[in-house]
């Protein structure tokens, strides 16, 4: 069931632009230390140190290679309730939308795992990693969850916690107390807002307002690409016309 | 061996104060490459240029600007954006307990331990009360000169804090369309229900995944190294497309045999 991948997350929406004293935006370019020359996207290869100076190149079709065929695929083989994961697992989210013809297939399993409240699981290599990910379905649309695979979790041992001791009932029904009088059933949105942004985007405000601190330049000039779209990309791609 | 706190406070309860110091809870196991330069294989380096003149433009030069139209920006000074970051305090404040299904996993991410520091008995008392109500604690604290919100919990004897994304950083399912195609028939709908079951496990086992991948970068390194590059083999493609019905019923066939057979 060929799906394509769009990141269910953005990063956070007030980003500021590195400018140069005229108020040009500027570019990131990578530049060689022997010659002070930039360097071109194929000028530059991957590296791994294998010991302090000495690189061992890696390139993308020898990443690519490395994968057996079989591990290329998301390849659903085992299901699980959808609450029993842990969070500490989490890394970040991927909406799957259908690709062409493969629209019945995907909306049969999102139906079913939707219905039957159960998570996917899968692992899989892309671009010179590999993903274990859980696969949800909310609304009829999939999400995958990229996940921290078992060894990149620290244990209690490994961080060097004491050992549990025991502690009197009526101590623990005192923060049982207090947890049941603090109790809701859904989190309140204020909690998840992004108080230092906003705070920005005030103070942005209130500069253009008084035209304090506006610097302008020609739009052609402009460094780097536009910023996609992604909810329209999204919405586009579910509508089969991706 | 012991690992070392990044950061120490007091989690806030009631009129009780837990003392606590705050663990990364991962461990980075990424196979880490550098971007080098192809001719000296040494690596590169990064600096900012003017796109138009291609020039370097010094560090003390450059400005922050946000950017409120295409191409007009509002420049703001190190200095303003000091002031806009939060009050530095050492306290953990619970704002409200939620059961874990309240939140969803795409709000997850990135996970600490808490440890008791000092006096443990406050500590213990409230991973038991929070197991005994199955409840998380959203809450807040500022580390770094950055407010985080995150989900308190218990994990086995210990507790944990996972840290939320904000609301502007998550697009919820809510808020896009349906994908199109047709509504699947209820035969079809009960074909893969009795497929899923058959591949349904009671929960979720950890010790059942390894990144085999890392493993296999790591020796080609290592050999690569030596002197002996392995040979790869080139990959090939593509995958055919088949009509659903008659995956559904082969996929069925081979799992109720396979079950039989163990």
């Amino acid at each position: 069931m060929p799906v394509n991948l769009f990141p269910a997350n953005k990063s956070s929406r007030a980003p500021l632009r590195m400018l140069s004293s005229e108020g040009e935006p500027l570019a990131r370019r990578y530049y060689s230390e022997k010659t002070e020359r930039d360097l071109d996207a194929d000028e530059m290869v991957r590296g791994y140190e294998i010991k302090k100076g000495k690189y061992i190149v890696v390139t993308d079709d020898e990443l690519e290679r490395m994968a057996p065929e079989k591990t290329r695929d998301i390849d659903l083989k085992r299901f699980v309730p959808a609450g029993s994961i842990p969070p500490v697992y989490f890394e970040r989210g991927y909406f799957l939308t259908p690709d062409k013809g493969s629209e019945k297939a995907y909306k049969l399993l999102a139906e079913t795992m939707e219905k039957g409240n159960k998570a996917g699981l899968a692992t899989f290599v892309m671009r010179g990693k590999e993903y274990l990910v859980s696969i949800f379905a909310e609304y009829g649309i999939l999400r995958a969850e990229t996940m921290r695979f078992p060894d990149e979790l620290r244990s209690p041992a490994d961080v060097g916690l004491p050992k549990k001791i025991k502690v009197a009932p009526t101590m623990v029904r005192k923060f049982e107390k207090l947890i049941s009088g603090k109790s809701k059933k859904q989190m309140s949105a204020r909690n998840l807002e992004d108080e230092q942004t906003e705070r920005l985007l005030k103070l942005v405000k209130k500069k253009s307002a008084h035209r304090k601190n506006v610097v302008e330049v020609e739009t052609e000039k402009r460094a780097e690409g536009n910023v996609i779209d992604i909810m329209a990309v999204l919405k586009k791609s579910l509508a089969g016309k991706g | 061996m012991v690992a070392r706190a990044i950061w120490k406070g007091e989690l806030k309860l009631g009129s009780t104060k837990i003392p606590v110091k705050l663990y990364s809870g991962v461990v980075d196991r990424t196979v880490r490459f550098h971007i080098l330069d192809d001719k000296h294989l040494m690596r590169v380096k990064q600096h900012m240029v003017s796109p138009d003149s291609g020039e370097e433009v010094a560090k003390e030069e450059i400005q922050k600007g946000y950017e409120i139209e295409p191409g007009k920006f509002v420049v703001v000074t190190d200095e303003e954006l000091e002031e806009l970051e939060p009050k530095p305090s050492r306290e953990i404040e619970i704002a409200e307990f939620v059961p874990p299904e309240a939140i969803s996993q795409q709000w997850y991410e990135r996970p600490y331990y808490l440890g008791p520091d000092g006096e443990a008995k406050n500590y213990f008392a409230l991973v038991d009360a929070l197991k005994k109500r199955n409840r998380e604690g959203i809450a807040h604290w500022v580390m770094r000169n950055k407010a985080y919100v995150g989900a308190l919990r218990a994990e086995g004897d210990y507790l944990m804090l996972v840290t939320l994304r904000n609301a502007e950083e998550v697009i919820s399912a809510k808020d896009l369309p349906r994908p199109a195609g047709r509504t699947p028939t209820q035969k079809e709908l009960n074909m893969a229900k009795q497929l899923v079951e058959l591949l349904e496990e009671a929960e979720f086992n950890a010790k059942d995944y390894k990144d085999e991948y890392r493993k296999r970068v790591m020796e080609f390194i290592e050999k690569k190294a030596r002197g002996k590059a392995p040979r790869l083999q080139a990959v090939k493609s593509k995958r055919k497309v088949s009509a659903l019905d008659s995956v559904l019923e082969k996929s069925l066939r081979t799992l109720r045999k396979e079950k039989r057979a163990a």
